[in-house]
Protein backbone atom coordinates (compact mmCIF):
# COMPACT_ATOMS: atom_id res chain seq x y z
CA UNK A 1 0.00 0.00 0.00
CA UNK A 2 2.91 2.20 0.96
CA UNK A 3 4.67 1.42 -1.98
CA UNK A 4 1.22 3.10 -4.21
CA UNK A 5 1.27 6.24 -2.54
CA UNK A 6 5.29 6.53 -2.65
CA UNK A 7 4.85 6.07 -6.55
CA UNK A 8 3.17 9.13 -6.64
CA UNK A 9 4.40 10.83 -4.48
CA UNK A 10 6.18 14.00 -6.60
CA UNK A 11 2.30 14.71 -7.90
CA UNK A 12 0.68 14.36 -4.26
CA UNK A 13 3.51 16.82 -2.93
CA UNK A 14 3.29 19.16 -6.23
CA UNK A 15 -0.34 19.30 -5.46
CA UNK A 16 0.05 20.46 -2.10
CA UNK A 17 2.78 22.80 -3.05
CA UNK A 18 0.19 24.19 -5.78
CA UNK A 19 -2.24 25.02 -2.58
CA UNK A 20 0.30 26.69 -0.40
CA UNK A 21 1.29 29.25 -3.10
CA UNK A 22 -2.12 29.65 -3.64
CA UNK A 23 -2.72 31.07 -0.04
CA UNK A 24 0.61 33.01 0.13
CA UNK A 25 0.62 34.60 -2.96
CA UNK A 26 -2.96 36.07 -2.23
CA UNK A 27 -2.03 39.71 -2.96
CA UNK A 28 1.29 40.27 -2.40
CA UNK A 29 2.89 43.35 -1.67
CA UNK A 30 6.31 44.19 -1.55
CA UNK A 31 8.96 42.06 -0.86
CA UNK A 32 6.51 39.25 -1.33
CA UNK A 33 6.05 39.66 -4.86
CA UNK A 34 9.11 37.84 -5.49
CA UNK A 35 8.27 35.68 -2.47
CA UNK A 36 5.89 34.09 -4.17
CA UNK A 37 8.73 33.00 -7.06
CA UNK A 38 11.36 32.57 -5.30
CA UNK A 39 8.56 29.62 -2.54
CA UNK A 40 7.51 28.07 -5.95
CA UNK A 41 11.20 27.73 -7.04
CA UNK A 42 12.48 26.13 -3.80
CA UNK A 43 9.18 23.80 -3.76
CA UNK A 44 9.65 22.59 -7.14
CA UNK A 45 13.25 22.20 -6.53
CA UNK A 46 12.38 20.11 -3.39
CA UNK A 47 10.23 17.99 -5.78
CA UNK A 48 12.75 16.95 -7.69
CA UNK A 49 14.79 15.60 -5.22
CA UNK A 50 12.29 13.63 -4.15
CA UNK A 51 11.89 12.43 -7.66
CA UNK A 52 15.65 11.82 -7.72
CA UNK A 53 15.63 10.39 -4.38
CA UNK A 54 12.54 7.99 -5.32
CA UNK A 55 14.60 6.29 -8.37
CA UNK A 56 17.55 6.18 -6.28
CA UNK A 57 15.78 4.45 -3.58
CA UNK A 58 14.33 1.78 -6.53
CA UNK A 59 10.44 2.60 -6.62
CA UNK A 60 10.30 2.20 -10.38
CA UNK A 61 12.06 -1.13 -9.60
CA UNK A 62 12.86 -3.07 -12.56
CA UNK A 63 9.76 -4.29 -12.92
CA UNK A 64 7.53 -2.11 -14.21
CA UNK A 65 4.27 -1.73 -11.54
CA UNK A 66 0.72 -1.12 -12.80
CA UNK A 67 -0.74 0.36 -9.32
CA UNK A 68 -4.21 2.23 -8.30
CA UNK A 69 -6.34 -0.42 -10.48
CA UNK A 70 -3.96 -0.23 -13.74
CA UNK A 71 -4.43 3.58 -13.94
CA UNK A 72 -0.84 4.16 -13.52
CA UNK A 73 2.02 2.79 -14.51
CA UNK A 74 5.34 3.50 -12.54
CA UNK A 75 8.02 2.15 -14.54
CA UNK A 76 11.77 4.00 -16.31
CA UNK A 77 9.68 5.55 -18.97
CA UNK A 78 7.30 7.53 -16.62
CA UNK A 79 10.35 8.48 -14.54
CA UNK A 80 12.25 10.23 -17.34
CA UNK A 81 9.36 12.23 -18.58
CA UNK A 82 8.94 13.17 -14.61
CA UNK A 83 12.14 14.05 -14.38
CA UNK A 84 12.36 16.00 -17.65
CA UNK A 85 8.49 17.60 -16.46
CA UNK A 86 9.22 18.80 -13.05
CA UNK A 87 12.92 20.30 -14.32
CA UNK A 88 11.23 21.98 -16.95
CA UNK A 89 8.76 23.74 -14.23
CA UNK A 90 11.59 24.24 -11.43
CA UNK A 91 13.54 26.17 -14.89
CA UNK A 92 10.64 28.22 -15.60
CA UNK A 93 9.59 29.45 -12.23
CA UNK A 94 13.12 30.87 -11.48
CA UNK A 95 13.21 32.59 -14.91
CA UNK A 96 9.47 34.22 -13.76
CA UNK A 97 10.77 35.82 -10.71
CA UNK A 98 11.07 39.08 -11.58
CA UNK A 99 8.63 39.10 -14.43
CA UNK A 100 6.20 41.22 -12.70
CA UNK A 101 2.76 40.65 -14.17
CA UNK A 102 3.25 37.24 -13.29
CA UNK A 103 4.19 37.62 -9.69
CA UNK A 104 0.65 36.08 -8.34
CA UNK A 105 -0.16 32.85 -6.52
CA UNK A 106 -2.33 31.52 -9.17
CA UNK A 107 0.29 31.95 -12.25
CA UNK A 108 2.18 29.18 -10.49
CA UNK A 109 0.01 27.33 -8.87
CA UNK A 110 -1.86 26.36 -12.24
CA UNK A 111 1.97 25.47 -13.49
CA UNK A 112 2.39 23.27 -10.68
CA UNK A 113 -1.32 22.00 -11.82
CA UNK A 114 -0.34 21.10 -15.39
CA UNK A 115 3.14 19.70 -14.06
CA UNK A 116 1.21 17.09 -12.36
CA UNK A 117 -1.01 16.55 -15.25
CA UNK A 118 2.18 16.48 -17.45
CA UNK A 119 3.33 13.97 -15.26
CA UNK A 120 -0.07 11.21 -14.79
CA UNK A 121 0.36 11.87 -18.92
CA UNK A 122 3.68 9.88 -18.80
CA UNK A 123 2.26 7.52 -16.73
CA UNK A 124 -1.17 6.56 -17.58
CA UNK A 125 -2.23 2.65 -17.87
CA UNK A 126 -5.66 3.42 -18.81
CA UNK A 127 -7.51 5.64 -21.39
CA UNK A 128 -9.36 7.01 -18.58
CA UNK A 129 -6.56 8.49 -16.79
CA UNK A 130 -5.02 9.77 -19.95
CA UNK A 131 -7.89 12.06 -20.77
CA UNK A 132 -7.98 13.32 -17.46
CA UNK A 133 -4.43 13.97 -16.94
CA UNK A 134 -4.70 15.74 -20.57
CA UNK A 135 -7.35 17.97 -19.59
CA UNK A 136 -5.52 19.13 -16.31
CA UNK A 137 -3.06 19.97 -18.47
CA UNK A 138 -4.57 21.58 -21.50
CA UNK A 139 -7.00 23.41 -18.97
CA UNK A 140 -4.70 25.29 -16.63
CA UNK A 141 -2.28 25.97 -20.42
CA UNK A 142 -5.60 27.67 -21.71
CA UNK A 143 -5.85 30.06 -18.07
CA UNK A 144 -1.83 30.66 -18.18
CA UNK A 145 -1.84 31.38 -22.43
CA UNK A 146 -4.84 34.13 -21.34
CA UNK A 147 -2.99 35.39 -18.21
CA UNK A 148 -1.92 38.97 -18.64
CA UNK A 149 -5.23 40.42 -19.42
CA UNK A 150 -3.83 43.87 -19.23
CA UNK A 151 -2.29 43.57 -22.37
CA UNK A 152 -4.44 42.73 -25.58
CA UNK A 153 -1.81 39.69 -27.42
CA UNK A 154 -2.84 37.39 -24.23
CA UNK A 155 -6.42 37.32 -24.09
CA UNK A 156 -6.32 36.89 -27.59
CA UNK A 157 -3.76 33.80 -27.49
CA UNK A 158 -6.11 32.51 -24.85
CA UNK A 159 -9.12 32.35 -26.41
CA UNK A 160 -7.44 30.68 -29.63
CA UNK A 161 -5.57 27.61 -27.67
CA UNK A 162 -8.74 27.16 -25.93
CA UNK A 163 -11.54 26.52 -29.43
CA UNK A 164 -8.82 25.16 -31.28
CA UNK A 165 -7.55 22.57 -27.84
CA UNK A 166 -10.99 21.70 -26.62
CA UNK A 167 -12.31 20.57 -29.73
CA UNK A 168 -8.55 18.17 -30.43
CA UNK A 169 -8.89 17.13 -27.25
CA UNK A 170 -12.83 16.18 -28.20
CA UNK A 171 -11.68 14.44 -31.81
CA UNK A 172 -9.37 12.59 -29.53
CA UNK A 173 -11.42 11.64 -27.19
CA UNK A 174 -13.81 10.24 -30.02
CA UNK A 175 -11.22 8.39 -31.35
CA UNK A 176 -10.53 6.60 -27.70
CA UNK A 177 -14.42 6.31 -27.12
CA UNK A 178 -14.18 4.05 -30.53
CA UNK A 179 -10.95 2.12 -29.24
CA UNK A 180 -12.98 1.52 -26.24
CA UNK A 181 -15.94 -0.32 -28.47
CA UNK A 182 -13.69 -2.37 -30.01
CA UNK A 183 -12.10 -3.87 -27.06
CA UNK A 184 -14.27 -3.36 -24.19
CA UNK A 185 -11.62 -2.72 -22.45
CA UNK A 186 -9.72 0.92 -21.27
CA UNK A 187 -6.47 -0.49 -19.72
CA UNK A 188 -3.95 0.32 -22.49
CA UNK A 189 -1.99 -3.13 -21.61
CA UNK A 190 -5.45 -5.02 -21.76
CA UNK A 191 -6.28 -2.95 -24.98
CA UNK A 192 -3.05 -3.78 -26.65
CA UNK A 193 -4.15 -7.95 -26.70
CA UNK A 194 -7.72 -7.33 -27.68
CA UNK A 195 -6.85 -5.30 -30.48
CA UNK A 196 -4.61 -7.91 -31.65
CA UNK A 197 -7.40 -10.15 -32.57
CA UNK A 198 -9.29 -7.00 -34.21
CA UNK A 199 -6.10 -5.64 -36.21
CA UNK A 200 -8.43 -4.89 -39.54
CA UNK A 201 -11.66 -3.18 -38.39
CA UNK A 202 -12.36 -0.16 -40.00
CA UNK A 203 -14.05 1.54 -36.71
CA UNK A 204 -9.52 1.29 -35.68
CA UNK A 205 -8.68 2.68 -38.66
CA UNK A 206 -11.06 5.61 -37.96
CA UNK A 207 -9.94 5.60 -33.89
CA UNK A 208 -6.55 5.91 -35.16
CA UNK A 209 -6.35 9.03 -37.54
CA UNK A 210 -8.84 10.69 -34.48
CA UNK A 211 -6.16 9.74 -32.20
CA UNK A 212 -3.49 10.40 -33.86
CA UNK A 213 -5.06 14.10 -35.02
CA UNK A 214 -5.66 14.97 -31.64
CA UNK A 215 -2.20 14.41 -30.44
CA UNK A 216 -0.72 16.06 -33.36
CA UNK A 217 -2.25 19.03 -32.46
CA UNK A 218 -0.60 18.92 -28.67
CA UNK A 219 2.87 18.48 -30.42
CA UNK A 220 1.91 21.07 -33.03
CA UNK A 221 2.68 19.00 -36.17
CA UNK A 222 1.80 20.05 -39.18
CA UNK A 223 -1.65 20.20 -40.03
CA UNK A 224 -2.37 20.51 -36.90
CA UNK A 225 -0.02 23.11 -36.32
CA UNK A 226 -2.07 26.55 -36.90
CA UNK A 227 -3.11 27.44 -33.58
CA UNK A 228 0.62 27.45 -32.12
CA UNK A 229 2.23 30.77 -33.84
CA UNK A 230 -0.24 32.66 -32.53
CA UNK A 231 -0.26 31.44 -29.01
CA UNK A 232 3.57 31.19 -28.45
CA UNK A 233 3.24 34.82 -29.28
CA UNK A 234 0.28 36.04 -27.70
CA UNK A 235 0.91 34.54 -24.05
CA UNK A 236 3.21 35.79 -21.99
CA UNK A 237 6.75 34.37 -22.91
CA UNK A 238 6.97 32.19 -19.38
CA UNK A 239 3.69 30.53 -20.11
CA UNK A 240 5.26 29.71 -23.52
CA UNK A 241 8.71 28.45 -22.34
CA UNK A 242 6.74 25.65 -20.58
CA UNK A 243 4.28 25.26 -23.37
CA UNK A 244 7.03 25.00 -26.05
CA UNK A 245 8.68 22.32 -24.17
CA UNK A 246 6.72 20.23 -21.62
CA UNK A 247 3.67 20.23 -23.22
CA UNK A 248 5.03 18.90 -26.38
CA UNK A 249 7.13 16.65 -24.98
CA UNK A 250 4.06 14.99 -22.66
CA UNK A 251 1.94 15.30 -26.17
CA UNK A 252 4.94 12.06 -27.67
CA UNK A 253 5.07 10.64 -24.03
CA UNK A 254 1.03 10.02 -24.57
CA UNK A 255 1.86 9.01 -28.18
CA UNK A 256 4.40 6.57 -27.24
CA UNK A 257 2.38 4.99 -24.40
CA UNK A 258 -0.41 3.91 -26.94
CA UNK A 259 1.43 3.42 -30.31
CA UNK A 260 4.58 2.08 -29.39
CA UNK A 261 3.04 -0.69 -26.69
CA UNK A 262 0.80 -1.48 -29.62
CA UNK A 263 -2.61 -0.53 -29.00
CA UNK A 264 -3.46 0.42 -32.52
CA UNK A 265 -1.60 -2.55 -34.09
CA UNK A 266 2.09 -2.43 -35.95
CA UNK A 267 2.76 0.14 -38.50
CA UNK A 268 2.43 -1.23 -42.02
CA UNK A 269 1.42 0.43 -44.81
CA UNK A 270 -2.19 0.28 -44.88
CA UNK A 271 -2.87 2.41 -41.43
CA UNK A 272 -1.65 5.03 -39.21
CA UNK A 273 1.77 4.46 -39.79
CA UNK A 274 1.40 6.19 -43.47
CA UNK A 275 -0.49 9.41 -41.86
CA UNK A 276 2.87 10.04 -39.24
CA UNK A 277 5.38 9.65 -42.15
CA UNK A 278 3.25 12.30 -44.28
CA UNK A 279 2.99 14.41 -40.21
CA UNK A 280 6.40 14.46 -39.99
CA UNK A 281 7.28 15.52 -43.45
CA UNK A 282 5.29 18.22 -44.32
CA UNK A 283 6.08 19.37 -40.10
CA UNK A 284 9.66 19.76 -41.19
CA UNK A 285 9.50 21.22 -44.95
CA UNK A 286 6.63 23.85 -44.21
CA UNK A 287 7.78 24.64 -40.58
CA UNK A 288 11.21 25.74 -41.64
CA UNK A 289 9.80 27.64 -44.84
CA UNK A 290 7.69 29.61 -42.75
CA UNK A 291 10.43 30.36 -39.79
CA UNK A 292 12.63 31.63 -42.79
CA UNK A 293 10.00 35.30 -42.76
CA UNK A 294 9.75 35.90 -39.29
CA UNK A 295 10.18 39.34 -37.62
CA UNK A 296 9.18 38.49 -34.32
CA UNK A 297 11.45 35.71 -32.29
CA UNK A 298 8.77 34.08 -30.37
CA UNK A 299 7.06 33.26 -33.73
CA UNK A 300 10.36 32.32 -35.33
CA UNK A 301 10.61 29.95 -32.02
CA UNK A 302 7.27 28.91 -32.92
CA UNK A 303 7.52 27.90 -36.46
CA UNK A 304 11.11 26.00 -35.35
CA UNK A 305 9.16 23.88 -32.52
CA UNK A 306 6.97 22.75 -35.81
CA UNK A 307 10.11 21.67 -37.45
CA UNK A 308 11.55 19.96 -34.21
CA UNK A 309 8.28 17.83 -33.91
CA UNK A 310 8.68 16.78 -37.56
CA UNK A 311 12.03 15.26 -36.43
CA UNK A 312 10.71 14.04 -33.78
CA UNK A 313 7.88 12.08 -35.33
CA UNK A 314 10.95 10.34 -37.74
CA UNK A 315 11.70 8.23 -34.44
CA UNK A 316 8.15 7.74 -33.74
CA UNK A 317 8.05 5.93 -37.10
CA UNK A 318 11.26 3.96 -36.91
CA UNK A 319 9.08 1.73 -33.90
CA UNK A 320 12.78 0.58 -32.49
CA UNK A 321 14.12 0.95 -29.20
CA UNK A 322 17.09 3.24 -30.55
CA UNK A 323 14.16 5.33 -32.39
CA UNK A 324 12.23 5.85 -28.83
CA UNK A 325 15.32 6.12 -26.80
CA UNK A 326 16.57 9.01 -29.32
CA UNK A 327 12.72 10.91 -28.89
CA UNK A 328 13.06 10.75 -25.09
CA UNK A 329 16.96 12.39 -25.90
CA UNK A 330 15.59 14.84 -27.81
CA UNK A 331 13.04 16.16 -26.01
CA UNK A 332 15.34 16.42 -22.74
CA UNK A 333 17.96 18.24 -25.23
CA UNK A 334 14.82 20.47 -26.51
CA UNK A 335 13.81 21.22 -22.91
CA UNK A 336 17.01 22.69 -21.87
CA UNK A 337 17.48 24.51 -25.13
CA UNK A 338 13.76 26.07 -25.64
CA UNK A 339 13.99 27.25 -22.22
CA UNK A 340 16.97 28.91 -22.52
CA UNK A 341 15.62 30.45 -25.73
CA UNK A 342 12.66 31.88 -24.36
CA UNK A 343 14.57 32.84 -20.96
CA UNK A 344 16.72 34.91 -22.75
CA UNK A 345 13.67 36.41 -24.60
CA UNK A 346 11.80 37.03 -21.27
CA UNK A 347 14.90 38.81 -19.54
CA UNK A 348 15.17 40.98 -22.75
CA UNK A 349 11.47 41.86 -23.62
CA UNK A 350 11.05 43.59 -19.92
CA UNK A 351 13.58 46.05 -21.09
CA UNK A 352 12.33 46.53 -24.17
CA UNK A 353 8.81 45.87 -24.10
CA UNK A 354 8.63 43.61 -27.50
CA UNK A 355 9.97 40.70 -28.70
CA UNK A 356 11.15 41.26 -32.18
CA UNK A 357 14.32 40.18 -33.37
CA UNK A 358 15.36 43.64 -34.27
CA UNK A 359 16.11 44.13 -30.09
CA UNK A 360 18.59 41.23 -30.14
CA UNK A 361 21.00 43.99 -32.14
CA UNK A 362 24.02 44.34 -30.34
CA UNK A 363 23.25 42.16 -27.64
CA UNK A 364 26.79 40.61 -27.36
CA UNK A 365 28.14 44.20 -26.47
CA UNK A 366 25.09 45.04 -24.32
CA UNK A 367 25.14 41.74 -22.26
CA UNK A 368 27.79 39.17 -23.48
CA UNK A 369 26.68 36.26 -21.32
CA UNK A 370 23.09 36.46 -22.11
CA UNK A 371 23.77 36.52 -25.89
CA UNK A 372 26.53 33.78 -25.21
CA UNK A 373 23.37 31.67 -23.70
CA UNK A 374 21.18 32.73 -26.59
CA UNK A 375 24.08 31.17 -29.48
CA UNK A 376 24.53 27.97 -27.46
CA UNK A 377 20.64 27.28 -27.70
CA UNK A 378 20.59 28.52 -31.48
CA UNK A 379 23.54 26.63 -32.14
CA UNK A 380 21.95 23.65 -30.19
CA UNK A 381 18.24 23.59 -32.29
CA UNK A 382 20.47 24.04 -35.76
CA UNK A 383 21.96 20.89 -34.42
CA UNK A 384 25.68 21.98 -34.47
CA UNK A 385 28.21 20.49 -31.74
CA UNK A 386 28.99 21.10 -29.05
CA UNK A 387 25.54 22.13 -28.11
CA UNK A 388 23.15 18.87 -27.73
CA UNK A 389 21.10 19.19 -30.52
CA UNK A 390 24.14 17.85 -32.63
CA UNK A 391 23.61 14.20 -30.58
CA UNK A 392 19.60 14.68 -30.84
CA UNK A 393 19.44 14.84 -34.38
CA UNK A 394 22.40 12.11 -35.08
CA UNK A 395 20.49 9.63 -32.72
CA UNK A 396 17.08 10.24 -34.48
CA UNK A 397 18.50 9.93 -38.45
CA UNK A 398 20.92 7.23 -37.10
CA UNK A 399 17.62 4.87 -35.87
CA UNK A 400 16.34 6.25 -38.95
CA UNK A 401 18.70 4.44 -41.35
CA UNK A 402 18.97 1.52 -39.08
CA UNK A 403 15.55 0.89 -39.51
CA UNK A 404 15.74 1.67 -43.10
CA UNK A 405 14.08 5.43 -43.28
CA UNK A 406 17.20 6.39 -45.07
CA UNK A 407 15.14 8.74 -47.26
CA UNK A 408 13.08 10.25 -44.11
CA UNK A 409 16.43 10.76 -42.55
CA UNK A 410 17.65 12.90 -45.88
CA UNK A 411 14.95 14.64 -45.83
CA UNK A 412 15.35 15.69 -41.83
CA UNK A 413 19.16 16.52 -43.11
CA UNK A 414 18.59 18.68 -45.98
CA UNK A 415 15.84 20.56 -43.24
CA UNK A 416 18.43 21.15 -41.02
CA UNK A 417 20.52 22.82 -43.45
CA UNK A 418 17.66 24.94 -44.41
CA UNK A 419 17.02 25.58 -40.50
CA UNK A 420 20.70 26.48 -39.98
CA UNK A 421 20.37 29.73 -42.20
CA UNK A 422 17.57 31.43 -39.87
CA UNK A 423 19.01 30.27 -36.62
CA UNK A 424 22.08 31.97 -37.74
CA UNK A 425 20.25 35.17 -38.80
CA UNK A 426 19.76 35.59 -35.31
CA UNK A 427 22.94 35.50 -34.22
CA UNK A 428 23.94 37.66 -36.72
CA UNK A 429 21.38 39.99 -35.07
CA UNK A 430 23.08 39.76 -31.44
CA UNK A 431 27.07 39.42 -33.04
CA UNK A 432 27.02 41.71 -35.88
CA UNK A 433 24.40 44.32 -35.69
CA UNK A 434 24.51 47.34 -33.50
CA UNK A 435 21.72 49.23 -31.64
CA UNK A 436 21.60 52.67 -29.66
CA UNK A 437 21.21 50.88 -25.84
CA UNK A 438 24.72 49.05 -26.21
CA UNK A 439 25.39 50.81 -22.53
CA UNK A 440 22.81 50.02 -20.93
CA UNK A 441 23.21 46.47 -20.07
CA UNK A 442 20.29 43.99 -19.62
CA UNK A 443 19.28 43.58 -15.63
CA UNK A 444 19.32 39.68 -14.76
CA UNK A 445 18.00 38.66 -11.25
CA UNK A 446 20.37 36.04 -9.61
CA UNK A 447 17.18 33.29 -9.80
CA UNK A 448 17.20 34.18 -13.76
CA UNK A 449 21.27 33.61 -14.10
CA UNK A 450 21.05 30.36 -12.19
CA UNK A 451 18.33 29.18 -13.87
CA UNK A 452 20.04 30.45 -17.64
CA UNK A 453 23.15 28.37 -16.03
CA UNK A 454 21.75 25.03 -15.52
CA UNK A 455 20.10 25.43 -18.86
CA UNK A 456 23.45 26.35 -20.45
CA UNK A 457 24.87 23.11 -17.94
CA UNK A 458 22.49 20.86 -19.49
CA UNK A 459 23.25 21.77 -23.54
CA UNK A 460 26.38 21.40 -23.06
CA UNK A 461 26.31 18.26 -20.29
CA UNK A 462 24.47 16.65 -23.62
CA UNK A 463 26.62 17.98 -26.28
CA UNK A 464 29.58 16.21 -24.88
CA UNK A 465 28.73 13.19 -22.65
CA UNK A 466 25.67 12.15 -24.14
CA UNK A 467 26.16 8.47 -23.97
CA UNK A 468 25.17 8.62 -20.43
CA UNK A 469 21.98 9.81 -20.57
CA UNK A 470 21.19 7.66 -24.07
CA UNK A 471 21.61 5.02 -22.49
CA UNK A 472 18.75 5.48 -19.43
CA UNK A 473 16.24 6.98 -22.29
CA UNK A 474 17.07 3.84 -24.55
CA UNK A 475 16.72 1.70 -21.23
CA UNK A 476 13.89 3.24 -20.31
CA UNK A 477 12.37 2.74 -24.18
CA UNK A 478 12.68 -1.06 -23.90
CA UNK A 479 9.65 -0.63 -22.10
CA UNK A 480 8.14 -0.98 -24.66
CA UNK A 481 9.57 -3.94 -26.74
CA UNK B 1 -33.90 -3.77 -29.73
CA UNK B 2 -32.53 -1.20 -31.71
CA UNK B 3 -29.52 -1.93 -32.60
CA UNK B 4 -26.30 -0.29 -31.92
CA UNK B 5 -25.29 1.42 -35.10
CA UNK B 6 -28.30 3.85 -35.02
CA UNK B 7 -26.80 5.35 -31.51
CA UNK B 8 -23.75 5.14 -33.16
CA UNK B 9 -24.99 7.18 -36.35
CA UNK B 10 -26.86 10.13 -33.94
CA UNK B 11 -23.68 10.37 -32.11
CA UNK B 12 -21.92 10.64 -35.67
CA UNK B 13 -24.29 13.26 -37.13
CA UNK B 14 -24.06 14.97 -33.89
CA UNK B 15 -20.08 14.88 -33.91
CA UNK B 16 -20.11 16.37 -37.38
CA UNK B 17 -22.94 19.09 -36.67
CA UNK B 18 -19.92 20.12 -33.69
CA UNK B 19 -17.37 19.80 -36.58
CA UNK B 20 -19.38 22.18 -38.56
CA UNK B 21 -20.16 24.82 -35.78
CA UNK B 22 -16.05 25.01 -34.57
CA UNK B 23 -15.05 25.71 -38.67
CA UNK B 24 -17.78 28.00 -39.76
CA UNK B 25 -19.77 29.81 -36.50
CA UNK B 26 -17.89 33.39 -35.70
CA UNK B 27 -19.18 34.07 -32.14
CA UNK B 28 -16.65 32.50 -29.87
CA UNK B 29 -19.54 31.44 -26.98
CA UNK B 30 -20.81 29.35 -30.59
CA UNK B 31 -17.97 27.58 -31.03
CA UNK B 32 -17.94 26.75 -27.10
CA UNK B 33 -21.13 25.44 -27.63
CA UNK B 34 -20.15 23.00 -31.10
CA UNK B 35 -17.60 21.77 -28.65
CA UNK B 36 -19.47 20.60 -26.05
CA UNK B 37 -21.70 19.16 -28.97
CA UNK B 38 -18.68 16.69 -30.04
CA UNK B 39 -17.78 15.62 -26.13
CA UNK B 40 -22.14 14.53 -26.03
CA UNK B 41 -21.55 12.56 -29.17
CA UNK B 42 -18.57 10.53 -27.50
CA UNK B 43 -21.03 10.17 -24.74
CA UNK B 44 -23.49 8.95 -26.55
CA UNK B 45 -20.76 6.41 -28.20
CA UNK B 46 -19.47 5.66 -24.63
CA UNK B 47 -22.83 4.81 -23.54
CA UNK B 48 -23.95 2.74 -26.37
CA UNK B 49 -20.68 0.58 -26.36
CA UNK B 50 -20.99 -0.10 -22.76
CA UNK B 51 -24.95 -1.05 -22.85
CA UNK B 52 -23.80 -3.35 -26.12
CA UNK B 53 -20.72 -4.84 -25.66
CA UNK B 54 -20.33 -5.18 -22.01
CA UNK B 55 -22.43 -3.73 -19.35
CA UNK B 56 -21.19 -6.12 -16.86
CA UNK B 57 -18.65 -3.43 -15.76
CA UNK B 58 -19.23 0.03 -15.83
CA UNK B 59 -16.31 1.44 -16.99
CA UNK B 60 -18.11 3.07 -20.22
CA UNK B 61 -20.40 5.04 -17.61
CA UNK B 62 -17.65 6.14 -15.41
CA UNK B 63 -15.90 7.60 -18.20
CA UNK B 64 -18.94 9.27 -19.52
CA UNK B 65 -19.50 10.79 -15.87
CA UNK B 66 -15.85 11.73 -15.81
CA UNK B 67 -16.13 13.06 -19.21
CA UNK B 68 -19.08 15.44 -18.33
CA UNK B 69 -17.37 16.69 -15.26
CA UNK B 70 -13.96 17.92 -17.67
CA UNK B 71 -16.62 19.15 -20.21
CA UNK B 72 -17.79 21.46 -17.19
CA UNK B 73 -14.52 22.42 -16.11
CA UNK B 74 -13.58 23.63 -19.28
CA UNK B 75 -16.53 25.83 -20.24
CA UNK B 76 -16.40 27.45 -16.80
CA UNK B 77 -12.86 28.62 -18.08
CA UNK B 78 -13.89 29.17 -21.90
CA UNK B 79 -16.39 31.58 -20.70
CA UNK B 80 -14.20 32.86 -18.52
CA UNK B 81 -11.79 33.69 -20.95
CA UNK B 82 -14.57 34.86 -23.45
CA UNK B 83 -15.43 37.27 -20.75
CA UNK B 84 -11.88 38.38 -20.56
CA UNK B 85 -11.83 39.56 -23.95
CA UNK B 86 -15.17 40.94 -24.32
CA UNK B 87 -14.21 43.54 -21.86
CA UNK B 88 -11.28 44.79 -23.79
CA UNK B 89 -13.09 44.72 -27.24
CA UNK B 90 -17.17 44.67 -27.06
CA UNK B 91 -17.10 42.03 -29.19
CA UNK B 92 -16.82 38.11 -28.80
CA UNK B 93 -16.43 37.95 -33.07
CA UNK B 94 -13.93 35.34 -34.32
CA UNK B 95 -12.37 37.36 -36.99
CA UNK B 96 -12.05 40.59 -35.30
CA UNK B 97 -9.44 38.52 -32.80
CA UNK B 98 -6.45 39.04 -35.41
CA UNK B 99 -4.04 41.10 -33.68
CA UNK B 100 -1.98 37.92 -33.71
CA UNK B 101 -0.88 36.91 -37.09
CA UNK B 102 2.06 36.09 -39.53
Amino acid sequence: MITSYLAILPEILLIILAAIVLVYGRHPKGDRKRGVGLLSSWGVFVVLLVTAGLSFAGVPGEVPQEIWGGMFRNDAFTLVFRTMFVMAALVTCMLTVDVPRLQHGEWYALVMLATVGFNLMAAAGDMIILYLALETASISFYVLSGYATDGRRSPEAGIKYFVYGAFASAVMLYGLSFLYGITGETNISLLTQAVLGNISQPMLLLSTILVVAGFGFKVSAVPFHFWSPDVYEGAPTSTTAILSTASKAAGFAVFLRLFMSGAVGNPSNQNWWVMVVVMSILSMVLGNMAALWQTNIKRLLAYSGIAQAGYLLIGLVTYSVDGTGSILFYLYMYVFTNIAAFGVVILLSRVTGSDEIEDLNGLSRRSPYLAIVMLLALLSLGGIPPAAGFFGKLFIFRAAVEAGFWWLALIGLINAFIALFYYLSVAKHMYLYRSDDEEQPIPVSRAAALALGICTLGILYLGIVPSAVFDWTRLAAQVFF
Amino acid sequence: MIPLSWYLIVSACLFCIGLYGVMARRNAVAMLMAVELTLNAVNINLIAFWRYNNPGEPIGVAWAIFVLTVAAAEAAVGLALIISIYRQRDSVVAEELDILKY
